[in-house]
């Protein structure tokens, strides 16, 4: 069937082949390294690879199964290229993107001009569930609210790369970034050495001088602390990771205490005052005196110090407004608006659903779009009308007409395909790029990112929650 | 180190240590029951032992099988073998990143052991003594892998401290209830009657060869009472344990330099030094062993609840005084 050359829905772009048999210049030498093995040796280093996770206890808990069940998150063997052009595009793009959206946050916080503007509307701020009033006037150190980001990055029919999704809140995924390429150059050293790769092992030194950055006292070595919400939650393993990778303490709740609006750690030579908190605990858990009430995850009184500038937090509270999928689709005016400038990363055409016209355009096609619920992650609370059943169709056209501004709907795309060894066979699987942006002094990028596979053939969802896997992901010199 | 780190290292060699008792005692029990003819010996004995390990008494009539069900599988009674052991592993899955791999990865195996096997299959495969032993042995294994995988830090003191306050306090009423068992015959020249048991006592405290080294196979009560409650060498002995648990809370004591620390130095050192220079005629004449054997409980408590207080869940107040 022929196709328009730039249907997004259906041209797909293979990230090693330019056509069968006949691979990308910057592939050449890993497939030559690939169909040159036997197959057997693959499979060897693939054990070799899968053993190497479960010794490092890289691995993360599946709910619902004894307790203690934890499984390695499935790695391919075969990496991810991205060449230097592509790259700098790519960098370019995040820093525009996370410098606007930080921009915008301070703004919706504080004076709220791009409102009054008339540029975002204001209803969909204070519709979104994840405004925080309380943030209203709080001053947040550096005026950085979003210190960590994972962005989520899809190559589409043109090769380019388009921003799916900005992931504003606590993005997880990042300790597999680092075990992969630890595991990769275990099982292909000389490859690897031959290719010119640039390096990602100093994210924990660029993550710890980001929340360095924020703390509030001067003069004295902060203390810096990463929250967890404990071992029974599926990036525990992460946590552990990073807090060992920075040399900071990884602390859970009930660790810490609030005395006249400063943030302490209960140790057994005392308390000791914390000044910076990487937490990896959502906004609604943090603080059952202010959000929610009904958990122990959190901290009585944290929120109040954190207000009263004694303690800071990365990320910082209410940030989830700005990777609302609603929103998300303000985005490049929003760039435009803060900065003039257009943006250098693509947006994907999203349909807002209360609008009528777009609403029953998008209530006709569901067999064909994407439906996502705003504030969901993870791959949750998603309709791929390509896959669904008519019965899901239903069940999503029910909840929109329901609540018309908790979804939004966008083009099935035809993500980007790359080799994977799966079983005895090497077949195509489709892949997205989630690089990890640090905002601290400046803007760092650590030239690489987590590389995520959708393991099921045809499937377009990647979340490790949902059977996905993982690629090393190489960014050339 | 945090405080719930600490309280979890704590308890974690808490439970093992009892898990490891209990088995031992039962395993010994089972085995002394078969010498005995009457079943009212049988109930007798059966008594003694759920008493001496702190667990509730059973119904009457109650079996062997019974017994062994709720010291080893009941899951509700907290003596049990499979809480004990599971109430360790939930410990040390909160302080995985603090402890070392090869430690977990033992203590889990373990549980998955002992979780898996039913009372049933062990009867009837008469195994019984095969599975005891494994659960002491694993819990040695485990101290083993401890010491030798783990950093001497205040967390590996926090476990020693856990383990030896625990035996104490164990033995101490473990003793006090087998002693008023067994009749002290204080001009005895050798132990008669009840010889099956007084060498099953040391037996359960894995004593009886090394109390063979110190006095020969001549059991004397004296004797079996002063080298469990007041012998330095043997680990199982109470002044052991006591030695240890302060040299544990010295080495905390230097880790955390925290000025609070008197009260509970005080505590231990007293106590320590109290076995150090105890006499045994002086215990059983002067004291009464039994009051003895109590206050030492009392003693032991009284450190717990101190440690507790100074570096677990002492009060913010407090903590901001220094």
């Amino acid at each position: 069937m022929e196709t328009e050359p730039h249907d997004i829905t259906k041209v797909i772009y293979d990230e090693m082949y330019v056509a069968p048999g006949e691979p990308r210049v910057q592939y050449r030498a890993v497939y030559d390294q690939i169909t040159s093995m036997e197959h057997e040796d693959l499979m060897l280093r693939q054990q070799a690879a899968d053993q190497s996770f479960l010794h490092q206890g890289v691995t993360f808990t599946v709910y619902g199964e004894d307790e203690g069940t934890e499984r390695i998150f499935p790695y391919d063997l075969i990496p991810r290229i991205v060449t230097s052009d592509e790259w700098a595009t790519i960098e370019r793009g995040l820093k525009q993107r996370i410098y606007a959206l930080n921009l915008f946050l301070h703004d919706i916080y504080n004076e709220g001009r791009i409102l009054a503007d008339g540029v975002v509307p204001n209803e969909l701020i204070f519709t979104c569930k994840h405004f925080r009033r309380e943030m209203r006037g709080v001053s947040v150190p550096k005026d950085i609210y979003v210190s960590i980001v994972g962005t989520d990055l899809v190559r589409i029919s043109d090769g380019s790369f388009a921003v799916l999704e900005d992931n504003l809140r606590v993005p997880s995924g990042v300790s597999y970034m680092l075990a992969n390429r630890q595991v990769m150059k275990r099982v292909f050293p000389k490859m690897f050495a031959n290719y010119g790769v640039r390096a990602i092992d100093n994210y924990g030194q660029v993550l710890l001088s980001t929340l360095r950055n924020l703390a509030p006292r001067r003069g004295t070595e902060p203390n810096i602390v990463l929250l967890t919400p404990g071992v029974f939650n599926s990036a525990y393993f992460e946590h552990t990771f990073l807090a060992r990778q920075m040399g900071v303490e990884l602390v859970e709740g009930r660790d810490l205490l609030v005395h006249d609006n400063i943030v302490y750690t209960r140790t057994t030579a005392g308390l000791k005052r914390v000044d910076v908190i990487y937490r990896r605990i959502d906004d609604d858990f943090i603080d059952p005196l202010s959000f929610r009430s009904d958990t122990q995850l959190g901290v009585p009184g944290l929120f109040n110090a954190y207000r009263a500038g004694n303690v800071a937090l990365a990320n910082a509270i209410g940030t989830g407004i700005a990777d609302d999928k609603a929103l998300y689709a303000y985005v490049p005016k929003i760039i435009k608006y803060y900065l003039g400038e257009d943006s250098i990363l693509q947006n994907i055409d999203t349909y807002l659903l209360d609008d009528p016209g777009s609403r029953n355009y998008v209530l006709d096609n569901l067999d064909k779009l994407v439906v996502k619920a705003v504030g969901e992650s993870g791959g949750y609370g998603m309709l791929i009308g390509p896959h669904s059943t008519k019965a899901e169709q239903e069940q999503f056209r029910d909840l929109i007409l329901a609540n018309p501004r908790n979804y939004i709907a966008q083009p099935t795309l035809a993500l980007s395909t790359a080799p994977c060894l799966i079983g005895r066979e090497i077949v195509s699987r489709h892949v997205d790029l989630r690089p990890y942006v640090l905002y601290g002094e400046e803007i760092t990028i650590v030239p690489g990112g987590l590389t995520r596979v959708a393991l099921k053939e045809g499937s377009l969802v990647v979340n490790s929650s949902q059977g996905g896997g993982s690629k090393d992901t190489w960014v050339l010199m | 180190m945090l405080s719930r780190v600490a309280e979890n290292m704590y308890w974690l060699s808490r439970y093992l240590e009892r898990a490891e008792h209990t088995s031992r005692a039962l395993n010994l029990t089972l085995n002394l029951i078969l010498e005995q003819r009457t079943d009212e010996e049988r109930q007798w004995m059966m008594r003694h032992l759920m008493e001496s390990l702190f667990a509730d008494q059973l119904p009457e009539g109650a079996t062997l099988y019974d017994m062994t069900h709720a010291l080893a599988f009941d899951r509700e009674n907290s003596a049990s073998i499979t809480h004990c052991i599971g109430r360790a592993r939930e410990n040390a899955r909160q302080i995985r990143e603090q402890i070392s791999s090869e430690m977990w990865e033992h203590l889990n195996a373990m549980y998955h052991r002992v979780n898996q096997a039913t009372l049933d299959s062990i009867w009837q495969s008469q195994s019984t003594h095969g599975f005891f032993s494994g659960v002491t042995q694993g819990a040695h294994l485990f101290q083993g892998i401890t010491d030798s995988t783990m950093s001497h830090n205040e967390g590996w003191y926090f476990l020693q401290l856990g383990r030896y306050l625990e035996r104490a306090i164990y033995n101490a009423h473990f003793l006090d209830v087998q002693f008023r068992v067994l009749q002290l015959s204080p001009d005895y020249p050798a132990i008669a009657k009840d010889f099956m048991k007084w060498v099953g006592l040391l037996k359960s405290f894995t004593a009886f060869e090394s109390y063979c080294k110190v006095y020969s196979a001549d059991l004397r009560s004296e004797q079996v009472i002063e080298f469990l409650l007041l012998n330095a060498e043997f680990p199982h002995s109470i002044r052991f344990s006591i030695d240890n648990a302060e040299q544990a809370l010295k080495a905390i004591d230097r880790f955390t330099e925290t000025k609070r620390a008197a009260s509970v130095t005080r505590l231990i050192g007293k106590l320590r030094s109290d076995l150090t220079f105890a006499q045994i005629d002086e215990v059983m004449e002067s004291t009464g062993l039994s009051i003895y054997l109590n206050q030492l409980q009392i003693e032991c408590g009284k450190v717990h609840d101190a440690v507790n207080r100074v570096y677990i869940s002492y009060s913010v107040d407090k903590a901001l005084e220094y």
